[in-house]
Parts: C-alpha cells; sequence; structure tokens
C-alpha cells in the first residue's frame, strides 16, 4: 500500500484552477521530486498533502485512510514540511528545533539529548543557544530541516529546499536528504523548479505544467524521453523538431523534417506526425566530417556561440537550427565562432519521438 | 511666581519625604490600573486571538469599531458603569457604587478597545508562514495560536502598557464610579483634580509629577520592548 494517495485532486484559488485532477501515489521511502516552473502548482500540492488547506475536490489518502478533519493533527505529526521561505520562530535555535516534540508533550527528559543530536546532524553543534532570527540563509534552511527531521516523520515535504542557497549549504542539505532516506528510510516529496537536483536526488519526478502532473517517472525517462513538449523544454531538450515517419524498418525509422532526413530507433510508424527531441549535450560539434558511429550528420554555419561557466552553447544553421551544448574546452579547441562551417552530429538512439497531437 | 515656586518646593519635598498622604493615593492609582489592565489582558489577549484567527462575517466592521471605541470618552465609560451599579441600576444589588471594584471594572472597559485593537494589529503582523509552519511541524490549532501570540509578544506587552498608561491617567470615569473618597477610592488623578480646586498646588504637582513618572516608566518601558525586536 502506498504511503500517501492523492486521488483526483482539484484546487482553486478564487476563480484560478491552480490544480487541474492530480492522482499520484508515493511510496514508503522514496525519493519523489515534483519539478515545474514557478506558479506551476507545485506548492498548492504538498500544502495539500501536508493537509495545510483542503482541496476543492478530490482526497488525500494516508497509509490507505481518508484524511478527515479531525485526523488532520495525527496525520500531520507523520509528516513534516519545510516551507519555501521557512520561518523560525523568535527564539534560540535549540527551542526551534525542541519545538516538534514540545507539542507532541512525548518524554520531555529526552528533548535535550535529541535536539543536540539533531543539531550535530545537521552541523549545527553549539548553536544552541543563538537567536534563530541572526542565522544565515543556509544556516536558517538547516534549522528548518533539522525541526522538520527530529520528530523522525515518515515522509518529510520540502519547498525548494535549496532556492537561493550557496552552493557549499546545497550541497550539504542534499546529502543530508539522502542520509536520512537511506538511514531512515524516510520518504522525500521535494518540489523543485531545478530539474538538475530532482536528478540528483530523486528516485522518481513528476513534471508540473499549469496544475496539471504531465509526467511522472524515473529520472532518465523524464529527462531522455519526456512524454510532452512541454516537459521536452523544461528539462532542456533544446531541439524540438516536428516531423513525419517516411519508413520504419524494425524499429529504425525515418523521419522528415524541414526538408532534412533523420534516422531514429522508434516504434512508431510510418506515416505519424512526430515530434522529435533531441537533448543538446548528444549532438556532437567537429570540424571534419563526422564519425562513424552517428547516424544523424549535418553541415552547417555556426550562428551564436554563448559560453556559460564550463559549457559553450552553439546554434549550428543546418538547414533547420540544432543547437548543442559542449564543453567550453572543446570549443576552445574547436576555435568555435560565428560564421564556422562545422558537422553537427549525434545518434539515431539520441533521439525521441512522440506523436504530435 | 513666588508662590508657584513654593509649591513646586513643598511637592518635591512631599515626594522625597513619602508623605503618607501621596504614598496611600499612588499606591492605590497603581493598584487599581495594573489590576484593570491585568482583568482587560485576560479578555483581550484570547479575544484578539480568536478575532484574528477566526473567518467570519463582520470581521472587519468588528476591527472598524473596535478602533473607533479607542477614543471613547472616559467620562462616557464612567457614566455607563455608573448607571449600571448605582443602586437603582441593574447591578445595584452587588453595592459597587463608589467602591475600588467598580473603579476597576470602569478602567477594563476603557481600555479594552485599545487594548483589544492593539492584540489585533500585533498579531496581525506576524508572519502568516509562522501557523502554517506549527501546523506542519504537528502543533494542534490550539497550539498554533499560542505560538503565534508568542511570536508577538513584545508588541503584545507594548499593548498592555499602552492600557495601563490609558487607565491611570484617565479622571472621568474613576471621578463618578470611584467618586473620590479619601484614603478609599481617591487616586492620583482624582487628587489632583480636587487638590487643584482647592488651592492645595503642592500636593497637586507632587502628585501630578508622579503621574507623569509612572507615564514616562511605562512608555519608555514599551519603547524599549519594541526595540528589543
Amino acid at each position: 500500500m502506498p504511503l500517501i494517495e492523492l486521488l483526483d485532486l482539484n484546487q482553486r484559488h478564487g476563480p484560478r484552477t491552480t490544480l487541474k485532477g492530480i492522482s499520484l501515489s508515493i511510496e514508503k521511502g522514496e525519493i519523489l521530486a515534483v519539478i515545474g516552473p514557478t506558479g506551476s502548482g507545485k506548492t498548492t500540492l504538498l500544502r495539500l498533502i501536508d493537509q495545510l488547506d483542503t482541496p476543492a475536490s478530490g482526497k488525500v489518502l494516508f497509509d490507505g485512510r481518508d484524511v478527515t478533519p479531525r485526523l488532520r493533527t495525527k496525520v500531520r505529526r507523520q509528516i513534516s514540511m519545510v516551507l519555501q521561505k521557512p520561518v523560525v520562530f523568535d527564539a534560540s535555535v535549540y527551542d526551534n528545533v525542541a519545538y516538534p516534540l514540545r507539542v507532541r508533550r512525548g518524554d520531555r527528559k529526552a528533548i535535550p539529548e535529541k535536539v543536540n543530536t539533531m543539531l550535530k546532524t545537521v552541523g549545527l553543534d553549539g548553536y544552541q543557544k543563538r537567536k534563530a532570527r541572526t542565522l544565515s540563509g543556509g544556516e536558517t534552511q538547516k534549522v528548518a530541516l533539522a525541526r522538520a527531521i527530529i520528530t523522525d516523520p515518515q515522509v518529510l515535504l520540502l519547498d525548494e529546499p535549496t532556492a537561493n542557497l550557496d552552493p557549499v549549504s546545497l550541497n550539504s542539505i542534499e546529502e543530508l536528504i539522502l542520509r536520512f532516506n537511506r538511514d531512515n528510510g524516510m520518504a522525500f516529496v521535494l518540489a523543485t523548479h531545478e530539474m538538475a537536483q530532482g536528478q540528483r536526488l530523486a528516485h522518481r519526478i513528476g513534471v508540473m505544467m499549469d496544475g496539471e502532473l504531465i509526467q511522472v517517472g524515473k529520472p532518465a525517462d523524464i529527462f531522455y524521453a519526456p512524454n510532452d513538449v512541454r516537459v521536452a523544454r523544461f528539462v532542456g531538450v533544446e531541439n524540438i523538431l516536428k516531423g513525419r515517419i517516411t519508413a520504419n524498418e524494425g524499429g529504425l525509422a525515418r523521419v522528415e523534417t524541414n526538408g532534412q532526413s533523420l534516422e531514429v530507433v522508434t516504434d512508431h510508424r510510418f506515416g505519424e506526425e512526430v515530434h522529435v527531441f533531441i537533448r543538446p549535450e548528444e549532438i556532437t560539434i567537429s570540424l571534419q566530417a563526422a564519425s562513424s558511429s552517428a547516424r544523424n550528420a549535418f553541415s552547417g554555419q555556426v550562428s551564436l556561440v554563448a559560453l556559460s561557466g564550463p559549457y559553450a552553447r552553439a546554434e549550428i544553421d543546418c538547414g533547420f537550427t540544432l543547437v548543442a551544448l559542449i564543453t567550453r574546452r572543446s570549443a576552445e579547441e574547436l576555435g568555435l565562432k560565428v560564421g564556422q562551417q562545422v558537422n553537427a552530429s549525434f545518434k539515431a538512439t539520441a533521439i525521441h519521438v512522440i506523436s504530435l497531437g | 511666581m513666588g508662590t508657584l515656586w513654593d509649591a513646586v518646593v513643598q511637592a518635591l519635598h512631599l515626594i522625597v519625604s513619602l508623605d503618607s498622604e501621596v504614598v496611600d493615593i499612588t499606591w492605590r492609582s497603581l493598584r487599581i490600573s495594573v489590576a484593570s489592565t491585568l482583568l482587560a489582558a485576560l479578555v483581550c489577549i484570547p479575544l484578539g486571538g480568536l478575532i484574528t484567527f477566526r473567518s467570519f462575517h463582520g470581521k472587519r466592521l468588528l476591527i472598524n469599531i473596535i478602533q473607533t471605541l479607542y477614543s471613547l470618552p472616559t467620562v462616557c465609560v464612567g457614566l455607563l458603569v455608573y448607571i449600571f451599579v448605582s443602586h437603582a441600576g441593574p447591578l445595584g444589588m452587588l453595592d459597587l457604587v463608589f467602591t475600588p471594584t467598580a473603579m476597576v471594572i470602569g478602567q477594563m472597559l476603557l481600555i479594552t478597545p485599545v487594548m483589544l485593537g492593539m492584540t489585533i494589529s500585533a498579531l496581525g503582523a506576524v508572519d502568516k508562514t509562522i501557523k502554517d509552519t506549527t501546523l506542519s511541524l504537528g502543533a494542534s490549532e490550539f497550539q498554533a495560536i499560542w505560538a503565534i501570540i508568542k511570536e508577538a509578544r513584545f508588541a503584545i506587552v507594548a499593548a498592555l502598557l499602552l492600557g495601563f498608561g490609558r487607565a491611570i491617567s484617565e479622571v472621568g470615569a474613576a471621578m463618578l464610579i470611584g467618586g473620590n473618597i479619601w484614603r478609599y477610592t481617591r487616586v492620583l488623578t482624582t487628587a489632583i483634580s480636587l487638590a487643584t480646586t482647592q488651592g492645595d498646588f503642592a500636593l497637586a504637582l507632587a502628585l501630578g509629577i508622579i503621574l507623569i513618572g509612572v507615564a514616562m516608566i511605562v512608555s519608555l518601558a514599551a519603547n524599549m520592548i519594541q526595540q528589543r525586536r
């Protein structure tokens, strides 16, 4: 039985529909990332799971039971949530982290040891007496996480857990998530607009767009086999072409697009109108004719080179525009510049095809 | 000019020498005002919480009415309470008229609107996400409200101090309900009023200095508490 089951959840804020027909299961001990652009309904979804809001329609089952208003506090005590901009109480770090234990009215004598151990775990040992409101962003996030984890909930909901954090704090928060998942079997649902974070942490990813859950699957499926153009765009597929299957022999198909022909490994049948997705990092750029293993090779002119950290993004006009993402070092070695003639190639297996419509 | 100077010197002497009349009046004033402040707080904090956290029809109107009542004329409150507790009034059998108890009730009614209004603003100023945070950490509705009250504690204490300041410095209600009875219901303000009309400027000034002193300490304390945030 799944830990949490969402059945056809709909939510409205005034006249606006913010969630449309969400059905989803969250298994015990899994890390599920909900990714999607800002305003796609991720926070709304987490708030419904945490029983902070009531859905316009639909149900949330926890451990197979419908969560009625009477059960809310009881269920909430097995779920924890760290809000997008976590607030700490105007009290010491110790009192903040001890809060969830105190409201549960458990063994008061056990609180100090639990709090101190938790603070050590999140790397805030010695911060006990500090005023929580005077901490930095990263430290505040850690206090919020410690406070949410200390009751050992069955599932922890994290809303943009690392937004606005420096890389060092980000790493340590991500390590904590993985550690609690591994050691305590704690399930996580994390909402993030950062697809890479979903890829790093999650067992499964759900992609939300405009209040709808468009695709749920393993990270590799989401990144390499998106089932929707919006998902493809969001997960960084920069080459999205429309075309038609003109031949398919045993799974090796031809797609006519923009007057060019691509070789594609796909089950889509002859005559089907399709969308073709090619991730930019799948495209190899060379100055000579393409390597033999790549089925698809086009020559074209570089129309744009943009450097971004250790990567270079190049647009190549081959009758249609191909976007390639290569390392900055490769770009330098090729002497890549606008106007240059290059060869762009990619494998038939590097292409994902979906039906149009 | 000479008379005024003599009065000031005599007033200071009354204060420094802890004149029994001055001490008696001051002590009664403090007791009655502290009692009315604490009683008002017992009503205003829970009621303020209820008004802030429950949504109901006419909430905005209710808050507007509370705010309008900030400037409730003290003499009107005095009149109202007098009508209720006078021997012919509905609470006449309790024999409360011209007693310190009646004064406490009057002052409490007088300061409740301002204390309640300020409590509501104090609670409303607490970050909205605090409530969600407490609930998501497993707090019950009641525990969540308590946490918000704790977050607003400095502003609420400031509201209490403001109420106390209004209670101790009002004269209309104290005069009407208390009757300004010597050694029984005579407080700083009513005593100043009487001493002035009798031409006892030294006593009036001494009590005036004490009243201003108390008011200043209260407002200083309120400011310091606010700045601690």
